[in-house]
């Protein structure tokens, strides 16, 4: 049988497919957009900063770690290492993007950095793999039919759990629901040998250094728990060579 | 939380940037260049790096109870872990992690 030639993907069909492939990821975002909303304003700031940051920053984890740090009035400078460093596995996205969108003018590049949460890089890399010849601005019009689904309902949900958080009452507890809502998040990415190791080596070093200043502990903890995945994983490799 | 609201608001504006920054990296500026291995190799294990060390203190000498272990905190924990391990669901994860410690809050009074 001969192959016959790809059906033309305009870029209006391929943002849908993208924003379909988007939509499910709304499970996720509209429950955790609304804990960071309730946890911020219980945190202690206001609407106006609790959205501020939501629009800003647009990178749950990120949000969650800065506001943990914030509440125990860590030094600023800690709050924002620690922060950004949660979020340092974007420029990794950047990379595995770059081959694929490079190719798209200035201004579509930086909006689509603006946009670039883990669920935008995940379907959409996963789509560029799988259609490699696809137009660059199908590519760009998958990416942000992708986005959409996530994005604007992040905001909302914020918003919601903004204006609703202070009606919750103390009983349920809610100055657990960061801690959960961590360990729910890093659970599922414990997916080898190498984040186990990250992991455990973040967990026993942030304990035994906790009672360094600044919260340096964490940061200390944390290069190591990268040193020690990237050691497991190459001798992994070897092993498996 | 004791920053003046000029603090916050600078935390909020550079976190913006310094996030946006790094999503742009690659994209914007290095183009198409791969990055080199040992870097990639770093930066898969940054999520797993920090969030447990930022947690594991929040875990351990919870706030809520001026930072003495707190038994049906510390099972809620474990629960959220297990149940996200096995099912691989964040939200499933986080429901049966804050049932657990409702659960025991209602059983110890």
């Amino acid at each position: 049988m001969p192959h016959s030639a790809p059906p033309p993907d305009t870029p209006r069909r391929a943002f849908w497919r993208g924003f379909r492939a988007g939509a499910p990821f709304l499970l996720v975002v509209i429950p955790f957009g609304m804990l960071f909303g309730v946890v911020a304003t219980e945190a202690g700031l206001d609407l106006a900063q609790t959205m501020g940051m939501t629009v800003a920053v647009i990178a749950g984890a990120a949000q969650f770690a800065a506001v943990a740090l914030m509440v125990e009035d860590a030094p600023v400078l800690i709050v924002l290492v620690t922060a950004l460093a949660v979020n340092l596995r974007m420029a990794m996205y950047s990379a595995a993007l770059a081959p694929w969108l490079g190719a798209a003018p200035l201004w579509q590049r930086a909006l689509a950095a603006y946009f670039m949460v883990d669920q935008a890089y995940a379907v959409s890399h996963a789509e560029y793999e799988r259609a490699p010849r696809l137009p660059i601005a199908a590519r760009v019009a998958y990416y942000f039919g992708a986005v959409t689904p996530v994005c604007g309902p992040w905001y909302l949900a914020t918003w919601a759990g903004a204006v609703a958080g202070a009606a919750i009452p103390p009983a349920f507890a809610l100055d657990f629901a960061v801690p959960v809502a961590f360990l729910a998040l890093v659970a599922p990415m414990l997916r080898s040998a190498a984040h186990v190791a990250a992991a455990g080596v973040s967990v026993v070093l942030a304990l035994a250094l906790a009672f360094l200043p600044y919260n340096l502990g964490l940061l200390i903890a944390a290069a190591a728990a990268m040193i020690a995945g990237a050691q497991v994983e190459r001798w992994q490799e070897a092993r498996a060579a | 939380m004791s920053y003046s609201d000029l603090t916050i608001w600078a935390i909020i504006v550079a976190l913006g940037l310094g996030t946006w920054g790094l999503r742009f990296s690659f994209l914007g500026l290095i183009g198409s260049r791969a990055m080199p291995e040992w870097l990639l190799r770093h930066l898969r294990y940054t999520a797993v790096a920090v969030l447990p060390g930022l947690v594991a203190p929040l875990v351990v000498w919870p706030q809520a109870t001026g930072g003495t272990l707190d038994p049906p905190r510390l099972a809620a924990a474990l629960a959220t872990v297990g149940i996200g391990l096995i099912s691989r669901n964040m939200l499933a994860a986080i429901a049966g992690g804050m049932g657990t410690l409702y659960a025991l809050q209602a059983l110890t009074g």
